[in-house]
């Protein structure tokens, strides 16, 4: 999943000092000199800021204070070289880090099948139960694979002064409204809503929030597994998309707009108050920050003029209309890693480390006793919609793995290209799914 | 993997030369034993190193490539556990596989875009040819003389060859940008941008791209036609030009002629480069959302590395592979044949 290396751009400076040693399941313990090898992506961003990777290196130092038996070794690594490259090699060659980052979904599924990864039901059963749903997509068949440190919704940003400014009095709750406000934005020469259709995937997630609507929870949640398509409310997930298309709520040449990077990327956009909107993750808020000059009073003063809403809900949907999209971020053990390992795993999302982590980096942690270190407002809005979701769907790319969702996405963006329809996406999935 | 490699144009003539050189240095009939091991030596010696790299990076991928085009591997699980698969990934390429079942659906989601990316490489091919030809010989018989200003004019034309393609693409995302100068330029003249942008709209976006891989290799074509005009003796101008031929009638009858070995190598070069273009159109992005701009290589990669479908991709590549191969193998046969066999003869 591209998005997930934006989430560590920035945080806040709170310390984290972090318990070490109060872990909870079992393994290690044992006095032999053990090394473990951990890839995580938290990398230095343009400003050379790290605020993730150095939370990781204080949370390692911590553990390895306690358990002087341990040696912890970090590489650090980019995003996409770390889940399109390094962990597949390394996987393949049998030499891989005993601890790496872990995206759940499809693609956690496929390592799990080919035997690379520890199973950590039994071993942290104590540390699954208390971090409650958020565990799932890191589950295959009832069998915990990985552990998430972060897990969190996706939602519309937006630029409440310009809400105001095209008279918009309330945040939408449903498509009407929405539909709604971007008329007035329009009528008020503002660009309604911006949108990266050039990374495909800011244009997929749209079609993704219909089809949560247009399809029950087990169609959906199923979908990952059974690769079956065939119910029509797949297509008329497609068919909403191109109605809502039809009312033009992005930018012009949206699919000619990148999501992240330089000052027309959507993101840009709505830091730089050229576009009302833009559904996004809890990741956006530090995207945002990068757009300001890196100042304290810069950032505030984004922040006063940013707010965030759900997606709205669709009517007339088979799914929930509180459901919601989202995703996170986790780790797995290697199936031969020593069970130090599992410990390390459960030290890293234990309550305290999990506090120090909202504190340090600002991330929306899974763990609930973690919540409340989350003090950002509109942070604590995202946690909270998360947390009061009916149920939450992991991306739907990341579900479905690779190969079918990088051929919904492909097939998704060709509507949004105007060469392609609803029901030409799921076409491509199903061809994909018999390749798979 | 090159089609030069391929041919062995590499590994050729170092053989021939380390021979070659062995020989007269001592004399073969006294020690015939020792002369026979020393040749060999000297043959290890030179060519063994460049014979380890080349069966190592180029020889065992190609085998491996080929390979893996024959299994269904999603390339997270070990290899050893793929499916076989035979023929099926090359048959899904170009027509949609022989399954009934699939057969419609592949053919839509994976043959069209393959034959749209090779489509791609081959109006590239025939655009280059009939535009970068006659412009890049314009421009040198233009440029073939003496004038203030010419070295400077020369690294002008050159400097976008220079250029790394990766600045080169970045650099020109940031000019056809909705919001960039392009966009600005052809505004002020009463014109609009293409409707879905410059780069991504569906008819439009193909175009784009081709005018910036001509503005990006012109220059190569105007520097190798010049080097080439400079080795023409000026005594068959001035011959000429004293039984009364125009300038026209100079470059069309001799000038043009004379460098006929170069315009086909420069031919051969852009033909070759064509089918391998990858670098320009990934940077601009990734050969399009919808594939407006791929290439066979950017299909390949979209495809095998982004969608893990590794067997397909190794097909892909493979096909790319024979491609180059063939054509090379054709076009130095027929058209580069009369150059190669008696290279003083110009024509």
């Amino acid at each position: 999943m591209a998005l997930l290396a934006a989430c560590s751009s920035n945080g806040g400076d709170g310390d984290a000092t972090p318990d070490a040693g109060a872990t909870s399941g079992g393994g290690g313990g044992g006095d032999e000199p053990v090394t473990l090898t951990w890839w995580h992506n938290g990398v230095a961003g343009d400003t050379g800021e790290n605020s993730l990777g150095d939370y990781w290196d204080t949370v390692a130092a911590d553990y390895m204070a306690a358990n002087p038996n341990v040696t912890i070794e970090i590489e650090q690594i980019q995003n996409e070289d770390l889940q399109r490259t390094r962990i597949p090699t390394a996987l393949q060659s049998g030499d891989a880090p005993d601890l790496f980052q872990q995206w759940g979904g499809g693609e956690m599924a496929a390592q799990a099948e080919a035997g690379y990864l520890m199973d950590l039901s039994d071993v942290l059963a104590d540390d699954i139960g208390r971090l409650g749903g958020g565990v799932a997509p890191w589950q295959v068949d009832g069998v915990t694979y990985g552990l998430p440190f972060q897990f969190a919704v996706e939602g519309i940003w937006y630029r409440p002064s310009l809400f105001a400014e095209a008279g918009i009095a309330d945040v939408p709750t449903t498509m009407d409204e929405l539909n709604d406000a971007v008329q007035k934005l329009k009528d008020a020469d503002i660009v309604p809503i911006a949108v990266g259709a050039a990374d495909k995937w800011p244009a997929a997630h749209w079609w993704y929030n219909f089809a949560l609507r247009s399809c029950t929870q087990d169609t959906v949640a199923n979908a990952g597994t059974s690769l079956d398509f065939s119910d029509p409310c797949w297509v008329a997930a497609g068919d909403a998309l191109q109605e809502f298309l039809g009312t033009e709520p992005f930018q012009p040449q949206f699919t000619s707009t990148v999501a992240q990077t330089g000052a027309t990327s959507s993101a840009g956009m709505v830091a730089n108050g050229k576009a009302a909107m833009e559904l996004m993750g809890q990741w956006n808020y530090f995207v945002y920050e990068g757009f300001t000059d890196g100042s304290d009073e810069a950032k505030a003063a984004l922040h006063e003029d940013l707010d965030w809403f759900p997606m709205p809900a669709v009517e007339g949907g088979a799914g929930d209309p509180s459901a919601a999209m989202g995703g996170g971020d986790g780790f797995s053990c290697f199936v031969d890693a020593p069970p130090e390992c599992a410990d390390f795993l459960a030290y890293i999302v234990s309550d305290d480390v999990q506090r120090g982590y909202a504190e340090a980096v600002g991330g929306l942690p899974v763990a609930p006793a973690a919540a409340d270190a989350v003090t950002d407002p509109v942070l604590q809005k995202i946690a909270q919609t998360t947390s009061s979701a009916a149920y939450v769907q992991l991306w739907m790319d990341t579900l479905l793995g690779p190969n079918v969702g990088g051929a919904m996405n492909d097939g998704i963006v060709n509507i949004f290209n105007g060469t392609g329809d609803s029901q030409a996406v799921v076409d491509a999935m199903i061809a994909a799914a018999a390749t798979s | 993997m090159t089609a030069l490699e391929a041919s062995g144009r590499n590994a050729g003539p170092a053989v021939e030369q380390s021979t070659a050189g062995s020989r007269p240095l001592t004399p073969a009939t006294q020690h015939p034993r020792r002369d026979g091991v020393r040749k060999w030596a000297e043959i290890a010696l030179f060519v063994g190193p460049a014979l380890v790299l080349f069966l190592t990076f180029v020889v065992y991928p190609v085998v491996s490539a080929a390979r893996y085009s024959l299994y269904k591997w999603n390339g997270v699980s070990q290899f050893s556990d793929a499916e076989f698969v035979g023929f099926s990934n090359y048959t899904r390429a170009l027509w949609g596989g022989s399954d009934p079942a699939t057969q419609q659906a592949f053919k839509t989601a994976y043959s069209q875009p393959f034959w749209e990316a090779l489509s791609h490489n081959f109006a590239i091919i025939g655009l280059s040819l009939a535009i970068q030809l006659p412009v890049a010989l314009l421009v040198a018989l233009t440029l073939n003389r003496r004038f203030r200003g010419r070295a400077f004019t020369r690294v002008v034309i050159f400097a976008p060859y220079v250029l790394s393609e990766v600045i080169a693409g970045t650099m020109w995302l940031i000019i056809f940008d909705p919001n960039g100068i392009a966009t600005q330029w052809t505004r002020a003249i009463g014109l609009d941008m293409p409707a879905g942008g410059w780069f991504e709209d569906p008819t439009w976006g193909f175009w784009t791209v081709f005018f910036i891989i001509t503005w990006k290799y012109v220059g190569l074509a105007i520097i190798l036609f010049l080097a080439g005009l400079s080795g023409v003796s000026e005594d068959l101008q001035e011959a000429a030009a004293i039984d009364g031929a125009s300038w026209w009638q100079i470059q069309w009858r001799i000038n043009i002629p004379l460098i006929g070995p170069t315009i086909r190598i420069w031919a051969f070069l852009s033909i070759i480069g064509s089918i391998q273009l990858f670098d320009m159109v990934w940077v601009l992005n990734r050969g399009g959302t919808a594939g407006q701009y791929s290439t066979i290589a950017s299909y390949m990669m979209q495809i095998g590395f982004f969608r893990s479908d590794w067997g397909y991709g190794s097909a892909i590549a493979v096909i790319m592979f024979l491609l180059s191969f063939v054509i090379a193998l054709a076009y130095m046969a027929t058209i580069l044949r009369r150059d190669n066999a008696n290279p003083r003869k110009a024509r």
